[in-house]
C-alpha cells in the first residue's frame, strides 16, 4: 500500500490527536517492578530521605532492623553488630538536641568498596552497597574506611539467622537497605516501622524516579548529605540538620 | 633368623586384619540416610543433582548476591524448603538431608556457618498444611 503526501499527513495528525487526548499514555514506559529473573538495574538508584524534625526519641527503626535481619547481640555494645543506630546531636552552647538514625549511606563512590582487597565489598547496579560474605576475609579495611562508622565485624559464632539474611562469624556486615525486601518490591523494615509506629520521618524510594515521592521531595525541599565534603554522593539524605 | 621370623609375623597379622575388615559390612561407616520429605521431581534430574548440586548453588549464589536475581529454582533456600526434615525443621543433624550425606562423603560444607538450615516461615506453614 502506498500513501500519498496528503493522507500521510492526515494519518500523522490523527495519531498526534490520539496522543493528545490520552495523556496517561506513555510511549516509553517508566521502570517497572522487577521480576525475579531480572537483574538489578542501573536505571534505579535506591535512597532514603530522613526528616530529623519528625524523628522522635523512639527506636522503632532500630528494633525493626534487628527483628527483620535477625541481629542479636551478646550484651556487649562495643563489639555487637550495629546496622542502624540512633545518634543524638546537641549544640553545646544552646543545648538544642536532635536525634537521627544513622546507617550505611549507600554512597555512589563508596570508600569501603575502594579499599576492599577481595572485591567482597561492592555496589550493586541499583546503588545498594553490600558485602559478599562468600569472599569477605574479615580484614576490616572497610570498617576503617567508612566515614559513617556503618560497618560491623562479627566476632562470634552466629546462630538463628533468618533465611533471607545469612550472617556469620569472621565477616563484615552493614545495612543492606533490606535488599531482600527491595527485590520483592518492598521497602526497608526501618522505613516501614517508622511510618507505622514512629514519627513518619523516613521516605524510601528511587532517586532517579521523577514521579516518586523521594525525588519530588528532594526537588522541592532542601536536604543534605552527611559529610558532603567527601563527595561520596550518598543515597541517604537528611533534612532539618 | 629372628628378624625374618618377626617380619613374617607382622605380615601375617596385617593380612588377618585386612580379612577381618573385609568381613565387616559397611566398613566405611553407616550409609547416609536419604529421606525425601516431599516426594516428586527435584528441580533437575536426581543424577545431575547428586553430582552437580554445588555447581548450581554456586552459580545461583553469585547471580543473587551480585545481580539481585532471586529465582528460586536453584537457590539454597529452595533446597532447604523442600528437604528440611519436619521433625527437626532442619537439613542438618544426624539424619538431616544435607549433613548425613556430607558426613558420609567426608565433604565439609560451610553453607550453614551463615545460612539458616531451616525453611522459610511460609514454606513451613505450607509443609504443615500438607
Amino acid at each position: 500500500m502506498s500513501l500519498d503526501r496528503r493522507s500521510f499527513l492526515g494519518l500523522g495528525a490523527a495519531a498526534l490527536a490520539g496522543v493528545a487526548i490520552t495523556p496517561g499514555l506513555r510511549l516509553i514506559e517508566l521502570v517497572q517492578a522487577r521480576s525475579p529473573e531480572e537483574a538489578a538495574s542501573a536505571l534505579r538508584r535506591w535512597g532514603l530521605l530522613i526528616d530529623t524534625a519528625r524523628c522522635t526519641d523512639c527506636e522503632v527503626c532500630v528494633t525493626a532492623c534487628h527483628t527483620e535481619n535477625g541481629i542479636t547481640g551478646h550484651g556487649r555494645p562495643a563489639t555487637d553488630a550495629q546496622w542502624i543506630r540512633k545518634v543524638t546531636l546537641s549544640d553545646k552552647r544552646t543545648g538544642h538536641a536532635q536525634t537521627l538514625p544513622l546507617m550505611c549511606q549507600h554512597c555512589e563512590h563508596p570508600p569501603c568498596v575502594d579499599v576492599c582487597p577481595t572485591g567482597a565489598s561492592f555496589k550493586r547496579a541499583d546503588g545498594i552497597v553490600l558485602v559478599d560474605k562468600h569472599t569477605c576475609i574479615g580484614c576490616r579495611y572497610c570498617v576503617m574506611a567508612c566515614p559513617y562508622g556503618a560497618r560491623s565485624f562479627i566476632h562470634e559464632t552466629v546462630t538463628g539467622q533468618k533465611p533471607d539474611v545469612p550472617r556469620g562469624k569472621g565477616t563484615v556486615e552493614s545495612c543492606t537497605l533490606c535488599v531482600h525486601r527491595i527485590d520483592r518490591d518492598g521497602q526497608p523494615a526501618c522505613v516501614e516501622a517508622c511510618t507505622t509506629d514512629g514519627g513518619k520521618a523516613m521516605v524510601f524510594g528511587d532517586l532517579n524516579d521523577g514521579a516518586g515521592e523521594l525525588h519530588q521531595r528532594l526537588r522541592r525541599e532542601p536536604a543534605i548529605q552527611l559529610r558532603a565534603d567527601l563527595a561520596l554522593n550518598t543515597g541517604v539524605r537528611y533534612q532539618g540538620l | 633368623m629372628p628378624s625374618g621370623a618377626s617380619g613374617a609375623t607382622v605380615i601375617l597379622l596385617i593380612l588377618a586384619g585386612l580379612a577381618a575388615i573385609a568381613a565387616v559390612p559397611h566398613a566405611r561407616g553407616a550409609p547416609p540416610v536419604i529421606r525425601i520429605e516431599k516426594p516428586g521431581q527435584c528441580v533437575e534430574p536426581a543424577a545431575l543433582m547428586r553430582r552437580d548440586h554445588m555447581k548450581l548453588i554456586l552459580h545461583q549464589r553469585d547471580q543473587t548476591m551480585l545481580r539481585g536475581i532471586r529465582t528460586s529454582k536453584h537457590s539454597l533456600k529452595n533446597c532447604i524448603d523442600c528437604h528440611a526434615s519436619p521433625k527437626t525443621n532442619s537439613v542438618l543433624g544426624k539424619e538431616g538431608f544435607c549433613e548425613s550425606c556430607h558426613a558420609y562423603a567426608a565433604v565439609q560444607m560451610d553453607c550453614f556457618e551463615c545460612h539458616s538450615p531451616s525453611p522459610r516461615a511460609a514454606a513451613r506453614v505450607e509443609g504443615a498444611a500438607r
